[in-house]
């Protein structure tokens, strides 16, 4: 790092990363980021495309493992806990840090086997009425019950793109997570769909650990109270999100937040 | 600064600081020419400081109308976001600093009719002549983004409230020793708080500068004593 990064201190963080470096076979996509993400803030990664931001995301629940060229070092704790020490299951890691992804992906199953499916493998339910109560409260959590109630056996991919990203909220909600990962969960969204999951996103902020990767830095602005920006795989400056998007410390930060980058 | 990648919200920036400037300009120039209408009792000169005021007023109303524009399609933030709250902040207060010189103005031909003159009178171009300079630093300091032009402005609020004070004994010791100067030196003292409402203003201005600057809010300051106590 040559710039000096803003070391916002996080209290008791959920999450800690400690100068972590990800390669992509001999090139460097993140260059030593250390961050502590806390339980009562939604966090955000902002940055141009390419500096790293989702690679890093990738990295809180080792995504990246399932990329062949991918190296991660540094160290990654969740609750003090590496997540890359040979004892993690990583199975178990992705149900306590979930992800939504840009494009909404439902199975191509009905709306309750949509989240019905994580509590199974995971043996959470202890039978069809316990499932029940998960489906409908996984649901109500994603702001989707009173939308497909009446459906729960219609296909997933019958939904709108909206409702389509809330069920994978609902999904990754279903087996009680710790933290969410959400890798520009709107992009593909109209605006009053984004609003929806942006309200969403306000509702599930304290329950767990929220981090999102968005391109659209108002969105940022909205739903965070925490924000990072990232930079060539440096991560230039992290702060109180108001404080960012009014007086950024960093010149790079400030650039790229009043759109006189590059 | 660098160029915004969108050329069009440069423009809109540079519009409004152009405005700001010519306001300031027009402002600083209505606290010199009623000055000089007063000192000078030149009726014509105070009734064209009054009708300029109405410029002075449309540029108010042109900087919100392009503030509210360029919030609204360009979302500014950081500096721009500073730069633009600032503006919206600055004009309404340079329209007052237009309406305390245009009323200054308007107290011309009142007090021109009485021939007398007072030792006041001596002592309120000086005191004109600082506020005037406070305004136009403070929004030369809007201009170049310049933080401790901003805090100088800041610090010579005081040399105005001093004149104030001054000025204000002065009249009432004209007012006890020649009751006959009364009508005279109660317009003299409402020229004289007129002054020196520019100064805190200009100091509003200063503060907004610097903020628009920097992103701090200075702390709360010591507000000048503009009221003392009589002996």
């Amino acid at each position: 790092m040559t710039e000096s990064q803003t070391n916002l201190t996080i209290a008791d963080p959920k999450m800690s990363a400690r100068d972590v470096k990800v390669f992509y076979g001999e090139k460097q996509a993140i260059k030593g980021v250390s961050i502590d993400v806390g339980m009562d803030h939604v966090t955000a990664f902002i940055g141009p495309s390419g500096c790293g931001k989702s690679t890093f995301l990738r990295t809180l629940n080792r995504m990246n493992d399932t990329v062949a060229s991918a190296r991660v070092e540094g160290e990654i704790t969740l609750d003090g806990e590496n997540i890359y020490a040979p004892s993690m299951d990583v199975v178990q890691l992705r149900a306590r840090v979930g992800m939504v992804f840009q494009k909404p992906n439902p199975f191509p199953k009905s709306i309750y086997e949509n989240i019905a499916y994580g509590p199974r493998i995971h043996g959470l339910a202890a039978g069809k009425a316990d499932m029940d109560v998960i489906v409908e409260k996984s649901l109500r959590r994603a702001g989707l019950w009173d939308e497909v109630k009446d459906r729960l056996h219609d296909s997933g991919t019958a939904l709108s793109g909206g409702q389509q990203q809330r069920l994978c909220i609902g999904r990754a909600i279903a087996v009680e997570p710790e933290v969410i990962l959400m890798d520009e969960p709107c992009s593909a969204l109209d605006p009053i769909a984004t609003a929806k999951i942006e309200e969403l996103i306000h509702e599930l902020r304290g329950r767990y650990a929220i981090v999102i990767v968005t391109h659209n830095m108002q969105q940022a602005a909205r739903v965070s109270q925490r924000t990072a920006f990232f930079h060539l795989g440096d991560l230039v400056e992290y702060g109180v999100t108001s404080d960012i998007f009014t007086n950024p410390r960093q010149e790079r930060t400030k650039d790229y937040i009043t759109g006189r980058y590059g | 600064m660098a160029e915004h990648t969108i050329k069009a919200f440069d423009e809109e920036i540079d519009r409004l600081r152009g405005l700001i400037a010519e306001m300031g300009g027009r402002a600083e120039a209505a606290i010199e020419n009623a000055m000089l209408a007063l000192q000078r009792q030149d009726k014509a000169l105070a009734a064209e400081v009054v009708a300029d005021d109405k410029r002075i007023d449309a540029i108010e109303a042109e900087v919100e109308k392009l503030v509210i524009q360029v919030i609204a399609l360009r979302a500014p933030m950081a500096n721009d976001l500073r730069d633009v709250i600032a503006a919206l902040k600055i004009v309404s207060v340079v329209e007052r600093i237009g309406d305390y010189a245009k009323n200054i103005a308007k107290r011309v031909p009142l007090i021109a009719t009485n021939k007398r003159t007072l030792e006041p009178i001596a002592l309120l171009p000086s005191m004109g002549q600082v506020a005037g300079e406070m305004v136009h630093d403070a929004l030369n300091a809007f201009a170049a983004r310049d933080a401790d032009l901003a805090l100088a402005v800041i610090e010579r609020d005081t040399v105005v409230d001093d004149f104030y004070n001054s000025v204000f004994r002065t009249l009432v010791t004209f007012m006890v020793e020649n009751p006959k100067t009364i009508s005279e030196c109660a317009h003299l003292l409402f020229v004289a708080k007129n002054i020196e409402r520019i100064g805190d203003h200009a100091t509003n201005v200063a503060e907004m500068v610097y903020y628009a600057a920097t992103g701090q809010t200075l702390p709360e300051r010591e507000r000048g004593a503009d009221i003392q106590p009589e002996d």
